[in-house]
């Protein structure tokens, strides 16, 4: 409500500055902007939000899980979403794309990553690190008392794959695989590690909070290629596949194919919305560590941006 | 009674025989007695899956398609919730970003809180008007209003729905055998399946958004309405039904003149279970869409911050309590008859109450959203305990986890896993038919070869070690403390409250700071279901103990018994079908905190449904949820024969 009446105010004094916009939205329906529960994606479609709202379109945000989110694209429950990660729904997105009803409206700029991950201080514990063959001799070192005398990596939650059961096997790591049950119980056990200087090794992803919260570093497997995930002879190990790092790629943009025709300006506007990734962990570094309103963070970026965005939108500013 | 012994008996030796037998054949017979291979499975989930598929995108009723209809029910939901968001939390607000204002506010937190204090002061008095305003100020200073009324405005759309349809499918049941029967199965069912199995079908059906959780929660929150329905109706004494017959009331006036006034008492109980049911479904609600305070549990625990986790589920806490003993007092002033209460006096101030701040609130913008600078929080403090926790006891704690996950968890884990189906499955009807007879072991038996051909074995065996050992450990912790609280009438009140923060306070605000402790895995699943199902173990223990009839403990007295004799041999036997009946609630609310415990993660039922509906299959999160009903439905049909046995024993039962 605080933040309602803020923004209101932020508004009043904005609207001053600014003439209203003579622009007149194409259709009066709801655009629906998704929202799943991390901090970028609550930032830069809260600023999507301010933009399209601007130029008068009825906008709502709607909370969707991750995965679960295809269907409501595909019939229309949902319009747009900024941010769809390579790394973990590349597949479902691709299925989704095929059906016709989903567009790819390009990437949103950032560069997604995520692989094995291990805090600074472990470093010593296991000389050689960031190369994963380090791993082989010092998995003790990353033991628990059930797992012991292999080591522990806390994987991510069983739901978005990761193959590192596969990759364990096939490059022979001394490792056993626990999966988390959410991000949330995964990040609370590396809390507990690092605060105690504890042994942990474990699945991280960026744009995050986490890399630039705590000190560490990712692990370096041989690069990933299509062909190790698919063709057992490529790499390291003749015999298996996987026997390499995760994917890097790209975080896109998605949107129901149908939107187009009701309001193709907006669509426009949402293909030129891009982010930086600095930028962006910049703001979610503001919204999850000082602990900044979301609202807040995005109006100002939209106050000190104003000529980037209303570039974006040229066919409304006509 | 000594057939049935005699029974027993012979059963008991055939059964051994019957077991050793298979025992030897699972030895040396084919493997498949011992695990059922691959192609005796039957793809059920993939047919649930396309059936729904189809149900949700081509079905149609007189070339109406269903999922049209379903769309319409859904902003039909969506439009007084709407109205109650924009009277309670947000205000009128016109246009969003650079163009927003705000052309009306909400009603001021002052008045609401003011007029729910009135309430409470007229229907109960001075402790219930203290509380409400304890509970609103907390919500106020801790900056947690506008969510509060999001959640407040869900909540009471649902408590109302649920109220409606429960009472008219009570009602239908009340008049027919037939119907009652039906109603029975598939509540029984409903209470058991997990709720994030149906809730990839009400996305779909209902769209994303607060309708489709306020559809999900219904469903979760309709059979105690059903059935407290069913029992209140059941309660009218025939004396009275035989006066309204006489008089010459018409068939609806004997159910709104008659029946629903002398019913409304234990009706009320049914919509108080309702309103803790709903609040419950709050974090989930929020996980599709509801926003609210489970939102900011959510987003708190994503972000590590604890202390805020903590404070929002005290919100919600804060909330149900308040709901809670409003409901309790309505009925309890409808089961002593006092009226009257309310009059037209007190209307008038309640609206004055609601309008002159919120009116005001337009010239001291205070009165209408708290400042975010003035907030208390005490999230730091929280966070900082937790931390002083980890660093300074995780040794010792950790030497608990290992001894219990090598010592005892991971053997049972295993022991189960081993076991050949055809083995279990044997002991569990031997176990039906001792203590029910054939009808419960061919229940039993039906409901334990659905999860068997649906190929969920291996999965429901880690579930049932997991139940099995938290259900033990509640009941260890929970019958005792309960006992010795029945004997000191000073606690029920503390300890009620305790129950209840207990059980409405979102789980996942005391998991995070497990898995701090004792790491993704087992054990935190544990600590997390045991905490949880510890409530009812503690209720029924209370309930069992003071409902000895006293004239029974004072004869024991007579006849020269000490304490410890009058326990052992008169109030536990009198009480043991009331225990009975709590190991099994205690037994459904393990269950159901199975998919809860995925979030740590576990690696069995639970996690399957989870993993469903994250990767949106519908097939493989409803047959899995079904496995934990039939798991349930076993429980429960052995423990109720149980139940009923002892009571027989007993020659009564406080059921």
């Amino acid at each position: 409500m605080k933040r309602l009446i803020t923004s209101a105010l932020l508004a009043a004094s904005l609207g001053a500055a600014a003439p209203a916009a003579a622009f007149e939205a194409e259709s009066t329906e709801t655009i629906k902007l998704m929202v799943a529960d991390w901090s970028s994606m609550l930032i830069d479609t809260e600023i999507l939000n301010i933009i399209l709202s601007t130029y008068g379109y009825s906008v709502e945000t709607v909370v969707a899980d991750d995965s679960a989110r295809y269907p409501g694209f595909e019939n229309g429950d949902l319009t747009i979403a900024l941010e769809t990660w390579q790394t973990t729904q590349n597949k479902p997105f691709t299925a989704s794309l095929a059906t016709g009803k989903v567009l790819d409206m390009g990437e949103l700029g950032p560069h997604a990553k995520e692989e094995w991950w291990y805090p600074a201080y472990m470093a010593e514990k296991c000389p050689g690190l960031p190369d994963w063959k380090a791993l082989k001799n010092c998995a003790e070192a990353f033991s628990s008392p059930e797992t012991a005398p292999k080591g522990r990596y806390l994987g991510a939650p069983v739901s978005w794959g990761g193959f590192d059961e596969e990759r364990v096997k096939a490059l022979d790591l001394p490792f056993e695989v626990v999966h988390a049950g959410t991000e949330a119980a995964m990040f609370a056990e590396l809390q507990s590690a690092y605060e105690r200087k504890a042994p942990i090794i474990l699945w991280v992803y960026q744009p995050h909070w986490v890399p630039s919260v705590f000190e560490g570093s990712f692990v370096q497997f041989p690069p990933y290629e299509d062909a190790c995930y698919t063709d057992a002879a490529w790499g390291e190990n003749k015999t298996a596949t996987h026997d390499c790092g995760k994917p890097e790629g790209w975080i896109k943009k998605m949107a129901w194919a149908e939107g187009e025709k009701k309001w193709p300006c907006a669509y426009d506007i949402v293909r030129k919305f891009t982010m930086d990734g600095k930028e962006l962990g910049d703001l979610v570094h503001e919204v999850d560590v000082k602990g900044r309103p979301v609202n807040d963070v995005a109006m100002e970026w939209a106050k000190n941006n104003e000529a980037k965005w209303r570039s974006w939108a040229a066919c409304a500013e006509k | 009674m000594v057939p049935k012994d005699v029974a027993g008996r012979y059963s008991l030796w055939t059964g051994l025989a019957v077991t050793l037998a298979i025992l030897a054949t699972s030895l040396l017979a084919p493997a498949s007695f011992a695990q059922l291979s691959d192609k005796a499975i039957l793809p059920i989930s993939d047919w649930v899956g396309s059936g729904m598929n189809w149900f949700a995108r081509d079905a149609a009723i007189f070339g109406v398609k269903i999922a049209d209809i379903t769309r319409a029910l859904a902003s039909a939901a969506q439009m007084p919730i709407d109205w109650l968001k924009f009277i309670l939390a947000d205000g009128w607000v016109k246009g969003a970003g650079f163009n927003k204002v705000q052309l009306a506010p909400p009603l001021s937190w002052l008045g609401v809180i003011l007029a729910a204090a009135l309430v409470g002061f007229r229907l109960s008095g001075r402790g219930l008007a203290i509380l409400t305003l304890l509970a609103g100020a907390y919500l106020v200073f801790f900056g947690l209003w506008a969510s509060a009324m999001t959640t407040l405005a869900s909540v009471v759309i649902c408590v109302v729905a649920a109220l409606v349809l429960g009472l008219a499918m009570g009602f239908w049941a009340y008049r027919s055998v037939r119907a009652e029967m039906w109603l029975r199965a598939i509540m029984n069912v409903m209470q058991t399946v997990p709720i994030f199995s149906y809730l990839l079908p009400t996305l779909l059906l209902f769209g994303y958004g607060p309708s489709a959780a306020l559809f999900a929660t219904v469903v979760y929150a309709l059979p105690p309405m059903v059935h407290a329905t069913v029992l209140a109706l059941r309660s009218v004494p025939s004396e009275t039904l035989e006066l309204a017959r006489m008089t010459g009331c018409s068939r609806a006036q004997t159910l709104w003149k008659v029946e629903l006034p002398v019913a409304a008492p234990r009706l009320a109980i049914g919509l108080n279970q309702v309103v803790m049911m709903t609040l419950n479904m709050v974090i989930i609600a929020s996980m599709i869409g509801a926003g609210g305070l489970g939102y900011d549990v959510l987003r708190a625990l994503r972000r590590l911050d604890f202390g805020a986790g903590f404070e929002a589920g005290m919100g919600i806490v804060a909330l149900a309590v308040v709901l809670d003993r409003l409901t309790q007092v309505a009925a309890h002033n409808q089961s002593t008859g006092r009226q009257g209460l309310w009059s037209r006096r007190d209307t008038l101030v309640a609206v004055l109450l609601l309008l002159v701040p919120t009116l005001a609130s337009l010239a001291l913008p205070a009165l209408s959203a708290w400042p975010a600078n003035w907030t208390l929080t005490t999230a730091p403090f929280w966070n900082g305990a937790v931390s002083l926790i980890n660093q300074n006891f995780y040794e010792p704690l950790e030497a608990i986890r290992t001894a219990m996950l090598l010592g005892v968890m991971n053997p049972m884990r295993n022991l189960l896993q081993a076991a050949p189906w055809s083995l279990v499955i044997a002991l569990l009807a031997l176990a039906g038919y001792t203590l029910g007879g054939f009808r419960t072991a061919l229940t039993v038996v039906l409901l334990m070869l659905f999860v068997l051909i649906s190929g969920y074995w291996q999965a429901a065996m880690s579930s049932v070690y997991l139940m099995v050992l938290s259900v033990a450990l509640a009941l260890a912790i929970g019958l005792p403390f309960g006992i010795w609280v029945s004997g000191h009438a000073r606690l029920h009140h503390p300890v009620q409250l305790a129950l209840d923060t207990l059980q409405t306070l979102p789980t996942l605000v005391y998991l995070l700071p497990a898995v701090m402790l004792f790491r993704n895995g087992d054990f935190s699943a544990l600590i997390a279901i045991v905490s949880y199902a510890v409530a009812p173990a503690v209720r029924y223990g209370m309930a069992g103990m003071t409902h000895v009839p006293s004239e029974r403990i004072e004869a024991a007295l007579m006849s020269g018994c000490t304490p410890w004799q009058s326990f052992r041999f008169v109030r536990l036997p009198a009480a043991l079908p009331t225990l009975i009946l709590g190991v099994n609630q205690t037994v459904m609310m393990a269950l159901s905190m199975l998919v809860i415990a995925a979030l740590v993660g576990t690696r069995e039922l639970g996690q399957e449904v989870y993993t469903s509906l994250a990767r949106g299959e519908t097939g493989p999160g409803i047959v899995a949820g079904l496995c934990v009903a039939a798991i349930a439905l076993v429980a429960d049909a052995l423990l109720k024969s149980g139940a009923q046995r002892a009571a027989r024993h007993e020659g009564e039962a406080h059921v």
